[in-house]
C-alpha cells in the first residue's frame, strides 16, 4: 500500500516506530497531488513548501519523542478557515488576494500538535451550496466518478480526503456541508455539537448553525481530529466550557444493549430507492450486532428546510456585510461615490448563489417581514429541537440516511435552487437543534457511487455517536474500497 | 445626481399587486439598495422569479400553530459571556493594513462619504 492511501492512526505507528518519516509521507502525498488534481480540483491553493518545513519540523520532534497522534501527518483545510500568511478565499472572488494576519483555532491547534498543511480546499463560496459548483475557481469532481459532484460546500475537503491528496481534512458544516459531501465521497465526516469547536477564524456564514469538523478515512482518526481542534476557547464566545474526553476510548466497543431510533419520515421523501435499500441493510447489520431499533417520530421534519432557507440567510446577510471593499478583499474601481464602490465590489465580488440569499435574508429580516418569515422560523425551530428532544429520551443515537440521493452529475441542479436544497433535506434538522451528526459510507450504488449512513446523537453526545461508527465500520467493508484513479 | 444613501431607515410598505407574487421587481431593488447590491435588468428578472418561487415554499411555515411557542435563536445558550477589562494586545498596524485594498499613512482610503 502506499504511504499516501494509509489512514493517520496507522501512519502514526509507522512515524512513532520510525519505520517511515514526515518528509517520506509528504512527499508521497505531494505526488499524488500532482498525479491526480488536475482532474479532481480539490485545491484552491497548495503549499507544498510550507508542508515540507513542517514535515521537517515533525520529524525533529518525532525524534525526540516528543510526536502526537497527528504529529507529521499532511492533512488539508477548507479555504473558510484562516491560515495565516495563507491566502483564505473562502470560495469567492471578493476574496480572492485575502491574506489573514491570523490562524483560526483550529489552524493553531493543529499547527501545536505537528500537522502538515498540504493546502486549502474547494468550496461553494462562502459555504453556500451542496455541490461546491458556486466556487469562482471551478468545481472540484467527484472522485468516483469525475462526472460528478463532490457534494458541498466542503466539496474540495472530502474529495482530497477520498482521493488521497492528503490523509485527512477539516471542513465546515451549517446545514450539512460536511456530511453530505462525505456520502456522496464515501468517507467518514462529522459535524460536532454546536459549541464544541471554535470559530474563531472560521470566516462566518451562520453564526448558529456553522461548526467545523473532520474528514477522515476511518472512525478512529475521526474521534483524532476531534480530541485535537475541540475544546473552550474565549475568543469564541459561543464555544462550551466543557471538558474534551478522548474520543478513542469510545471505539472498540460493542453496540449491544444501545437503542438508535428510525425517523419514520425519513423513508418517504423522494429519497433513491438504492439509498433506501443500502440503509435498510445498514439497520440489519446493526441489529445484527445487538442494537434494538425503535420507530421514532420527527413531526416537524417537512419544515426544516423551510426553516433554514429563512434563518440561514438572514444571519448571512448580516454576517456578509462586512464585504465592502473598504478594509479587505476586492474593491471595485470607478465608482462615483460610497454607495456606488459598495454596490459595485459586491455586484462583482459575490457569485449568483451568494448575492440570491443575501435578498432572500435582507428582505426576511426587513421592517414588515421579520415577524412573518425570521421571527416564525425560529419559533419552529423550537419546534424541531424539540422533536429531537422527544426522540432522544426513547433513543441514544438516530440512524438515517446522510442525503437523498447518491452524487448527482455536475450542471444537474444550477438551475433549480429549490432542487439544489432538497439535497440537505437530512442533514439540515440537527444544525437547527445544534446536535451533532456523523456520516460514514454504509453501500455503493449499482453504478459504484458510494452512499452514507448518518448517525445523530444528543447535544455533546459524540461519543456514542463514534461508538455507534465504529462498530458498524469494523463490521462492514465500505471504508476499505478506493475510486479508481 | 446625490444618491439618496438614508433609504436603509426607510420603512417599506409591501406592494399590493399580483398576490401570487410574494415579491415584486420594485421590491427586489429596494432590498438590493439595502443590501448594498445592484443587478442588471436580466439578473433582476431572473432574480425576482428565483426568490418569487422560494418565498412561496416558506408559506409551509404558516400551517403551522407557534402562537404559544418560543423562539430559539441559538442552538446551545450562553448568557452574558465576558472577560475581565483588561488591555490586551491587539493587531498590530501594519499587519491590519496588510490587506487594504488603499491604504495611505496607516489609514483605510475611502471614497468622499461626507461632501
Amino acid at each position: 500500500m502506499n504511504l499516501y492511501e494509509m489512514t493517520a492512526h496507522r501512519l502514526h505507528d509507522l512515524l512513532a516506530r520510525k519505520e517511515i518519516t514526515s518528509r517520506e509521507l509528504t512527499e508521497s502525498v505531494l505526488k499524488r497531488v500532482e498525479e491526480v488534481e488536475g482532474r479532481i480540483h480539490a485545491y484552491i491553493t497548495l503549499t507544498p513548501d510550507m508542508a515540507l518545513e513542517q514535515a521537517v519540523a515533525a520529524d525533529l520532534r518525532i525524534q525526540k519523542g516528543e510526536a502526537e497522534p497527528l504529529t507529521g501527518i499532511p492533512l488539508a483545510v477548507k479555504d473558510v478557515i484562516c491560515t495565516r500568511g495563507v491566502r483564505t478565499t473562502c470560495g469567492s472572488h471578493i476574496l480572492e488576494n485575502f491574506i489573514p494576519p491570523y490562524d483560526a483555532t483550529v489552524t493553531e491547534k493543529l499547527k501545536a500538535a505537528g500537522a502538515v498543511f498540504i493546502g486549502k480546499t474547494n468550496m461553494d463560496e462562502f459555504a453556500m451550496g451542496s455541490s461546491t459548483e458556486n466556487s469562482f475557481y471551478g468545481p472540484s469532481r467527484n472522485p468516483w466518478d469525475l462526472d460528478r459532484i463532490p457534494g458541498g460546500s466542503s466539496g474540495g475537503s472530502a474529495a482530497a480526503v477520498a482521493a488521497d491528496e492528503c490523509i485527512v481534512s477539516l471542513g465546515s458544516d451549517t446545514g450539512g456541508s460536511i456530511r453530505q459531501p462525505a456520502a456522496c465521497c464515501g468517507v467518514v465526516g462529522m459535524k460536532p455539537t454546536y459549541g464544541r469547536v471554535s470559530r474563531y477564524g472560521l470566516v462566518a456564514f451562520a453564526s448558529s448553525l456553522d461548526q467545523i469538523g473532520p474528514f477522515s478515512k476511518d472512525v478512529r482518526d475521526t474521534a483524532l481530529l476531534l480530541n485535537a481542534i475541540s475544546g473552550h476557547e474565549p475568543r469564541d464566545s459561543t464555544s462550551v466550557d466543557l471538558p474534551v474526553p478522548d474520543y478513542t476510548r469510545a471505539l472498540g466497543g460493542d453496540v449491544r444493549g444501545m437503542v438508535l431510533g428510525v425517523p419514520q419520515e425519513t423513508f418517504g421523501k423522494g429519497i433513491d430507492p438504492e439509498v433506501a435499500g443500502s440503509v435498510r441493510e445498514a439497520i440489519e447489520v446493526l441489529i445484527k450486532l445487538g442494537a434494538k431499533i425503535v420507530d421514532v417520530s420527527l413531526p416537524h421534519s417537512d419544515y426544516a428546510l423551510a426553516v433554514y432557507y429563512i434563518i440561514a440567510p438572514c444571519e448571512a446577510s448580516s454576517n456578509l456585510a462586512r464585504y465592502d471593499g473598504v478594509k479587505y478583499g476586492f474593491r471595485a474601481g470607478g465608482g462615483e461615490d460610497l454607495l456606488d464602490m459598495y454596490q459595485e465590489t459586491r455586484w462583482q465580488g459575490f457569485g449568483a448563489e451568494v448575492k440570491r440569499r443575501i435578498m432572500l435574508g435582507t428582505y426576511a429580516l426587513s421592517a414588515g417581514y421579520y415577524d412573518a418569515y425570521y421571527l416564525k422560523a425560529s419559533r419552529v425551530r423550537t419546534l424541531i429541537r424539540k422533536d429531537f428532544e422527544e426522540a432522544f429520551r426513547r433513543c441514544d443515537a438516530l440512524i438515517l440516511p446522510t442525503a437523498p440521493t447518491p452524487a448527482f452529475r455536475l450542471g444537474e441542479k444550477v438551475d433549480d435552487p429549490l432542487q439544489m436544497y432538497l439535497s440537505d433535506i437530512f442533514t439540515i434538522p440537527c444544525n437547527l437543534a445544534g446536535l451533532p451528526g456523523l456520516s460514514l459510507p454504509c453501500g455503493f450504488t449499482g453504478e459504484g457511487l458510494p452512499i452514507g449512513l448518518q448517525i445523530l446523537g444528543n447535544f455533546f453526545q459524540e461519543e456514542k455517536i463514534l461508538r455507534v461508527a465504529w462498530a458498524f465500520e469494523q463490521n462492514t467493508e465500505h471504508h476499505l474500497r478506493k475510486p479508481i484513479l | 445626481m446625490k444618491k439618496d444613501t438614508s433609504l436603509c431607515y426607510h420603512f417599506f410598505k409591501p406592494s399590493l399587486g399580483d398576490p401570487k407574487m410574494k415579491i415584486s421587481g420594485q421590491e427586489v431593488e429596494h432590498v438590493a439598495l439595502l443590501a448594498r447590491l445592484k443587478f442588471s435588468q436580466a439578473e433582476k428578472e431572473r432574480f425576482t422569479t428565483q426568490l418569487n418561487s422560494i418565498l412561496e415554499y416558506m408559506d409551509k411555515l404558516k400551517e403551522l400553530d407557534t402562537s404559544q411557542v418560543e423562539p430559539t435563536f441559538h442552538a446551545v445558550t450562553r448568557k452574558n459571556v465576558f472577560r475581565e477589562d483588561q488591555v490586551l494586545p491587539s493587531s498590530p498596524q501594519d499587519l491590519t493594513l496588510s490587506n487594504a485594498p488603499d491604504g495611505d499613512r496607516g489609514f483605510f482610503r475611502v471614497p468622499k462619504i461626507i461632501e
